[in-house]
């Protein structure tokens, strides 16, 4: 493995509107990500987190600073590019999962490798596989509308793992799951960092969650506030 | 790329059944109003021209008045003379037959049956393109003294003889008896809708003095030898004409001389109002077909952004996105302007048969509505998509 981090912000600064109007969402982040480290990203309602993974998952693009995905710098690439980072390395879990609406949960997770050009028969099978190991065997044929907010969440995880991301980028995975079903995706999500050696970079209100991390930053308007290991004294 | 993208419009049209279908129904809708509308006008327009050359070649028609129609508008009528001058000094004019008419009902036993009577003479016939299916054409006497005979058309044969032969038979006209020498091959309806066998026959002397009461003749149709001396004929009848009526060099006629080309002109000038009204009602119904898809691919905005959106943060490239929305509006609007084709040839088949009028295909128009539709099919379906594939995946996500 390289010495670079996968993964470099410095000074990232996000601006929402314009003018008299602009909203400082980002006020210069700086932040390193080893490959392998498994992070949760705390803070209180409306401090950035989403903003920031978005910018990390190449959805958005930031207004100042820089950003380095494995040495290269992402404000400079183009579009496609990006498009391309998001199909090979990245795989992200929504806040509202952002499945596409009456198709089936194989067709939602095929969806990637469609993309990929993955043959017919690899996509049926690598889709079942993922879902199966979201614990959703025998639910491929059922659309989202057919399915609980959990089960909807677990095929979100299952779309952004089928295409084996380099990292993992989810925004509460666990936000509208109760405590059981939690633990079970974050037993999922523990256990794709460690056999797979995915990177994981999640956002989360609960500190109980926060503990399957490994690193846990604190982002408080817009600036980290604080950064450290699991274990560690506070 | 291609055949993954295929697989993807397939499955946004298949998970958007009533979208769909209500994409395909604006445009079966367009396309199949055009094509039958355009394709009926045509139709009546062949129909006229066919009556048009069923008249007879190279014929002109001196009639008073400047006007086409009836009613000569005060000018003086023709008399017998005319036409005899017109058949004495005009060498290309063929036949010359002087014509006068009046409604009339005409009585055999216990039926009776109103049409007209023409009045005029053997030359008539053969000008007109009549055949004589049955007995003969006046003789030289019976024109002389205008004698009680009559050629007649196959409807008024069959509305007094029913299956019965007419000839020798007397029917009465009027006051008087009339002996039928004659029946006329059958020619149909006319383009107007007008029934072509609904007459009768007689010497014009017969006519003017037993029904008419006058000497004069309504119009003198005349038959050039040869298309070439149409027009010749033509300029001399109007020379002659003007001579007999004592225009003076800077007056106009108070009579005109038309030839078939002209009658098609007035005939299929009407006839391509009609085509052109049929087109505005057609293209009202594209428009409406058309509204109503932009109503549906608006509707869906929202959603199909989104959809982009998630498109996007999975890793589709812009251009295969907007590949996928390209393709999913031409299957649907190659698949309403099929549909449509196939409807209107239907219905135009259908209706030319009910409307006597010869079904057309007229692959100029069929190629027009159909390209039409796709368009409209693939600007309403695709230039949204575009809009929304140049967002940052981002804020197509969070459209609302
Ligand atoms: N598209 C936008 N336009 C304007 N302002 C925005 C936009 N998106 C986010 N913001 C603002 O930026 C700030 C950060 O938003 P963000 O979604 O990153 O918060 P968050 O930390 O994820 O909050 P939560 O825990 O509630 O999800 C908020 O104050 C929000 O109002
Ligand atoms: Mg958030």
């Amino acid at each position: 493995m390289s010495t670079a981090p996968l993964i470099r912000l410095n000074a990232l600064t996000k601006a929402y509107g314009r003018g008299q109007a602009t909203f400082q969402a980002l006020k210069g982040v700086d932040l390193t990500i080893d490959s392998g480290d498994f992070v949760a990203i705390m803070g209180p309602s409306g401090s950035g987190k989403s903003t920031m993974m978005n910018i990390l998952g190449c959805l958005d693009t930031p207004t100042g600073g820089s950003y380095e995905f494995r040495g290269v710098h992402i404000e400079d690439v183009s579009r496609n590019q990006r498009a391309l980072l998001r199909r090979h390395y990245l795989g992200f879990v929504f806040q509202g999962f952002n499945l596409l609406a009456r198709t089936t949960a194989l067709e939602n997770v095929e969806l990637p490798l469609i993309y990929r050009g993955e043959s017919a028969v690899v996509r049926q099978q690598r889709a079942r596989a993922a879902l199966a190991q979201v614990g959703l065997k025998g639910w491929e044929d059922h659309t989202p509308g057919e399915l609980s907010g959990g089960q909807q969440q677990r095929v979100a995880i299952a779309r952004a793992i089928v295409s084996d991301p380099e990292i993992l980028l989810a925004d509460e995975p666990t936000g509208n799951l109760d405590t059981s079903t939690s633990a079970e995706i974050m037993e999922l999500i523990t256990n794709l960092n460690r056999e797979r050696g995915i990177t994981v970079l999640m956002v989360t209100h609960e500190p109980e969650m926060a503990e399957y991390a490994k690193r846990v930053v604190r982002i408080v308007d817009g600036v980290i506030a604080s950064d450290q290991r699991n274990g560690e004294a506070a | 790329m291609f055949w993954n993208t295929l697989l993807l419009s397939i499955r946004a049209i298949r998970r958007n059944l009533m979208r769909s279908f209500l994409t395909i129904l604006g445009i079966v809708i367009g396309v199949a109003a055009v094509i039958t509308m355009v394709t009926l006008g045509n139709g009546a327009t062949k129909s006229v021209s066919d009556q048009i050359s069923s008249m007879g070649s190279n014929i002109l028609i001196v009639a008073p008045g400047q006007r086409f129609g009836p009613g000569s508008g005060g000018a003086p009528s023709f008399k017998l003379a005319d036409a005899e001058a017109i058949e004495n000094q005009i060498y290309n004019a063929k036949w010359v037959a002087p014509t006068t008419s009046k409604s009339a009902t005409a009585v055999y036993q216990a039926n009776n049956w109103s049409t007209v009577v023409y009045g005029s003479n053997n030359d008539y016939f053969p000008a007109g393109n009549w055949e004589l299916a049955d007995g003969r054409d006046f003789s030289d006497s019976e024109q002389r003294s205008g004698k009680a005979v009559c050629v007649i058309g196959e409807t008024v044969r069959e509305n007094l003889f029913g299956t019965a032969s007419p000839i020798g038979s007397q029917i009465r006209i009027k006051q008087f008896s009339c002996e039928v020498i004659g029946l006329l091959e059958a020619k149909g309806q006319s383009a107007m809708g007008h029934d072509q066998d609904d007459m009768v026959v007689m010497p014009l002397r017969t006519v003017q003095r037993r029904l008419t009461g006058s000497q004069d003749i309504s119009r003198i149709t005349v038959s050039a030898r040869d298309t070439n001396s149409i027009s010749s004929v033509k300029k001399k009848i109007e020379l002659l004409m003007r001579e007999r009526r004592n225009i003076g060099e800077n007056e106009d006629d108070d009579f005109r001389v038309m030839d078939t080309r002209q009658i098609a002109d007035t005939l299929t000038s009407t006839t391509r109002i009609l085509t052109l009204l049929l087109g505005a009602v057609a293209a009202v119904s594209l428009l409406v077909g058309g509204i109503g898809i932009m109503n549906i691919m608006l509707v869906s905005v929202t959603e199909r952004t989104r959809e982009i959106g998630i498109r996007l943060a999975i890793g589709a490239l812009e251009r295969e996105v907007l590949l996928q929305f390209l393709i999913e509006a031409v299957v649907l609007s190659s698949i309403g302007g099929i549909i449509g084709l196939i409807l209107a040839t239907t219905a135009s088949l259908v209706l030319s048969g009910i409307m006597n009028i010869p079904y057309i295909f007229d692959p100029g128009i069929n190629l027009l509505a159909f390209l039409f539709s796709a368009a409209i099919g693939v600007i309403f379906g695709f230039f949204p998509a575009r809009r929304a594939a140049g967002l940052n995946p981002i804020d197509a996500l969070r459209h609302e």
